[in-house]
């Protein structure tokens, strides 16, 4: 524990270990002091002037982002002579800003704006005509509007720092100066490059993706888990019209820093996918599917189950389904008997590691909860195009259960000997087409859950779009039919089926949804060590 | 000797051999007594010469004029690091030309002090970054470097005492910005000429991240001389807090601008009417910019009030800065003197802080436009608080320099200003 230093701010004592800055002491105590350059991910040129403040003693006003807080040090951050900066400052930024706010993807959530709204002169003073840049594509998803760029030059120092990869620079000087790339050499290539647009703090990298999708008022956000590898970076998903229209990082130092891949970023499209399985399908007698109310599905599974007795089960799942839905299947699984269970996942040869946070990477898993169906019981089969491997199971004279995997690579005769089928998907599959039970799923953006990541911490999610019709999440569904079987309590939460988890499964034994919270837990210490 | 204009009130320490063009040459500088300084000093411990500096009271004459002993000082004692000397050799002001000369006529004296300033301070290398468009300069100073390892004064076992030092010249490649001290630690580098913020201060962290110190070509180039004669002697000349002698580059409309080197404390009215021959063409002194042009300019009667050293310009608003000694007379355009300025400084903003990349373009279109004659009277407020926003908020100082002779004019010359208002008004009114 470094020494601690007090000092006053506003009026207001807080103590933080030396060589804090004062922006970051003023943090701890609510203070926003307005900054562009600084960012906590990177080093601090002290270049914006925005976040002076008056500090006493000092013979001028000092950069809150680099200046060290010393013992005893008063600081005034609402001062008239760190207040007057502001509006200065801000007044020198709109002399060649193009106010294009009501056509600019920023406008909403652009520092730029809030600032100016909150200190900034009523009216500019400028009369002069404004010097213009145009727009540039800088390659990958980015598009550069060079005339509303406060030159914080963050973008430059994340290619350099962070991602390491030296794409952007400043050309030219004065008020002539203006990022670019190298020549005809731009932003392709790179793995980690969105994150530029998102620590932009104007409009002046914006995606191309989302260019001109959504303003961002009226985007809703929700905590959620980055489902395309098994690094669970923390994010936001942006939703308008029930679709997702976007993803951005959510800050946890723990997992990814302030950062997400670009691969994670872009792959949303399949959580916007529009054919669904919409009703619980049962087969009858004469061979056809049709649908039925979920009471009347899950009774004639039960009975169906009555009639056949306890058989061998083999259970076939997803790592894109929750720890929830993971642990709730096998618990029915128990139910029934016991048998194997699988999963299958996309793997890759090589992490795509950010070398400036290098516990960062994109992993090789790319699948939210490989090492959550590891640590419940399923081992995994086939090859690293998550295809194969399902041979006894496809010819499984027992019950068989599907679980998430949409078998694409699978043939139609796969379950013909099955005594119970039961598939559970969001997707329709033709190798589906034996099942004595289709039950319509949530995807992971529609439900609340829990993902455990390549370093087995557990992290939830929460549901961000509304669930087509009828589908419903696998935990659900299972645990209401392992409670009919059992004599148990079905879950009613996406809380109380991690409990149910937690009880049963020791890696998870004693923690909680609360002990999860927002930033995540790792799992039972003693169960990792002895394992290893 | 008639080195374009010389005067005998001069005191010439380091400007001896200007116009001499012998003295160049290595032969002549050490038979003239050139590099004992350098012998003396390897004798000595290195803290003695800088206690000798000290002594002196030599104030550094880029500009900021602060204590050299002092500054020396602050190099560690017991190097751990690579210790480097810089000479900021990179002389771009408007109005500056005494660096050049120094180097041009006398480049051994500079190499001289450089290798002593590199001794006293414990570095091994010393930079030299010179102008790049001192082409001739560059030549010369190439020359004399090689002669100076040529003759063994230079690189390692100097004069049989087991002391190394090695000399580089950098040449710039043309921004105004690296003369800034830590613009040019960047630039050396390879970075973009950007000055860094301070603390640290070179001294702990410097060029290449190792403690440095940076010194401009006439300070180095007077430290020979104090080594050889002592600091006291030094103090014959100067005021008790402004010692020695220092150049004056003087143009403008006096008849004899040029290089004249006097004791610090001299009467700036003194040098005009006297030293240069008075103003040209018999006509009124208006204003003079006595330290370059990024120092606030005065009036005429204050012109008749000041003393050139440190103290003296302070107390009628100025800064004596460089010694760069602008003079206009009455015809002079002021409006358009400053927006020259301006604009110089607008070009050669680095663009890291906004209140200097974005305000002193700024300031070049209003006075662009006060020039026309399309100004209001409300510009020149909104310059003075504008400009107000553009001292004390930047990294480096260009900004402030930009702001002093904006604001200096409007006060002491408002009305130059509210004339071509004025008459923009008439145009407009017919």
């Amino acid at each position: 524990m470094a020494e601690l230093v007090t000092l006053t701010i506003d009026g207001q004592e807080v103590s933080v270990p030396r060589g804090t800055t004062i922006l970051e002491a003023a943090k701890k105590i609510g203070k926003q002091v307005p900054h562009y350059c600084y960012h906590p991910g990177m080093s601090s040129p002290a270049m914006c002037r925005l976040c002076l403040v008056e500090v006493e003693g000092a013979p001028k006003s000092m950069p809150s982002c680099v200046t060290a807080v010393t013992e005893d040090q008063i600081v005034h951050t609402e001062s008239k002579q760190a207040v007057g900066n502001r509006e200065g400052v801000l007044e020198f930024y709109l002399v060649n800003h193009p106010l294009d706010c009501p056509i600019c993807d920023m406008s909403g959530e652009c520092d730029l704006q809030d600032y100016v709204h909150a200190e900034g002169r009523a009216h500019g003073r400028s009369e002069e005509p404004k010097r213009v840049f145009g727009r540039d594509d800088f390659g990958g998803d980015v598009l550069f509007y060079g005339d509303r760029c406060v030159m914080c030059t963050r973008c430059v120092r994340f290619m350099n720092e962070v991602e390491q990869d030296e794409r952007l620079t400043v050309v030219e000087r004065g008020n002539r100066s203006v990022i670019d790339t190298f020549f005809e050499e731009g932003l392709e290539g790179t793995h980690w490059h969105g994150n530029i647009i998102d620590i932009c703090p104007v409009g002046a990298l914006v995606s191309k993706e989302f260019l001109y999708k959504a303003r961002a008022w009226d985007l809703e956000h929700t905590p959620s888990i980055c489902p395309s590898c098994s690094q669970g970076c923390n994010i936001e998903l942006h939703t308008r019209d029930n679709l997702i229209q976007r993803i951005k990082p959510r800050e946890n130092l723990e997992v990814n820093g302030w950062w997400m891949c670009d691969y994670g970023r872009h792959n949303h499209g399949w959580m916007n996918r529009g054919i669904r399985l919409e009703d619980p399908l049962v087969r009858t007698l004469d061979g056809a599917a049709g649908p039925m109310r979920w009471r009347d599905a899950l009774e004639q599974l039960l009975q169906h189950v009555g009639v056949m007795g306890e058989g061998r089960v083999k259970a076939v799942a997803t790592p894109f389904a929750s720890n929830e839905d993971l642990g709730t299947l096998a618990e029915l699984v128990g139910t029934l008997g016991g048998g194997d269970m699988v999963y299958r996942s996309v793997r890759v040869e090589e992490e795509v590691v950010l070398k400036g946070f290098p516990t960062l990477a994109r992993r090789k898993d790319l699948a939210p909860n490989t090492n959550g169906a590891e640590l419940i019981g399923f081992t995994r089969v086939g090859d690293d195009q998550a295809a194969g491997g399902l041979e006894d199971i496809a010819k499984h004279d027992g019950i068989v259960i599907i679980m998430g995997d949409e078998l694409s690579d699978q043939a139609e005769d796969f379950g013909q000997e099955a005594g119970l089928f039961v598939y559970l998907g969001d997707q329709q599959s033709p190798a589906a087409s034996n099942a004595h039970f289709v039950f319509p799923l949530t995807t992971f953006a529609e439900q609340e859950g829990s993902f455990t990541n390549i370093a087995r911490r557990v992290q939830r999610f929460s549901p961000a779009l509304e669930p087509s019709s009828m589908a419903r999440p696998a935990w659900l569904i299972l645990g209401a039919l392992a409670a009919e079987l059992n004599n148990g309590d079905a879950p009613r939460s996406a809380a109380d089926a991690f409990s149910g988890l937690a009880r049963r499964v020791e890696a998870f034994a004693g923690l909680t949804y609360q002990d999860i919270g927002i930033r995540g837990a790792v799992v039972n210490e003693t169960y990792v060590l002895s394992e290893s | 000797m008639a080195y374009p204009y010389v005067s005998d009130v001069e005191v010439r320490v380091i400007s001896k051999y200007f116009g001499d063009p012998a003295h160049r040459r290595i032969d002549t500088y050490v038979e003239r007594g050139g590099y004992k300084a350098l012998e003396k000093a390897l004798s000595l411990e290195p803290d003695a010469v800088t206690d000798e500096i000290k002594a002196s009271g030599l104030r550094g004459r880029g500009g900021a004029g602060f204590p050299t002993g002092i500054k020396w000082s602050f190099m560690p004692k017991e190097p751990t690091r690579p210790h480097y000397l810089l000479c900021n050799a990179d002389e771009s002001e408007p109005g500056t030309f005494k660096d050049r000369e120094l180097i041009r006529w006398d480049p051994h004296q500079l190499i001289e002090g450089c290798l002593i300033g590199a001794y006293a301070i414990r570095a091994q290398h010393v930079y030299i970054y010179c102008r790049g468009e001192f082409f001739e300069v560059n030549q010369i100073l190439a020359k004399a470097v090689e002669d100076a390892y040529m003759k063994g004064y230079a690189g390692e076992d100097i004069l049989g005492t087991g002391t190394t030092i090695d000399i580089t010249v950098h040449q710039g490649a043309g921004a105004y910005i690296c003369g800034e001290e830590t613009g040019l630690m960047s630039s050396l580098e390879g970075d973009r000429g950007e000055p860094r913020i301070k603390p640290p201060f070179p001294a702990a962290v410097g060029v290449f991240g190792m403690p440095s110190t940076i010194n401009n070509v006439e300070t180095l180039a007077t430290v020979p001389h104090i080594v050889l004669n002592g600091g006291e002697w030094y103090r014959q000349w100067g005021t008790e807090k402004s010692p020695g002698t220092k150049l004056f580059c003087v143009s403008g409309h006096v008849r004899k601008p040029g290089n004249y080197e006097l004791p610090l404390g001299f009467p700036l009215i003194d040098l005009i009417e006297n030293v240069c021959g008075g103003i040209r063409d018999g006509n009124r002194l208006k204003a003079v910019i006595p330290g370059g042009s990024s120092v606030p300019l005065i009036n005429a009667e204050d012109a008749r009030n000041c003393e050139l050293d440190y103290e003296g310009c302070v107390e009628v608003g100025t800064m004596l800065g460089c010694a760069s000694v602008i003079v206009m007379d009455h015809k002079a355009d002021i409006v358009k003197q400053i927006r020259r300025m301006v604009d110089f400084y607008a070009h050669e903003s680095c663009g890291q802080c906004t209140p200097c990349r974005e305000g002193s373009a700024w300031t070049a279109r209003i006075l662009r436009r006060i020039e026309k004659g399309q100004g209001t009277e409300e510009d020149l407020d909104t310059l003075m608080e504008m400009t107000e926003q553009m001292v004390g908020t930047t990294i480096c100082v260009l900004s402030d320099s930009i702001a002093a002779p904006v604001q200096s004019s409007i006060n002491k010359f408002r009305d130059d200003y509210l004339e071509l208002i004025r008459r923009g008004d008439q145009a407009g009114a017919v």
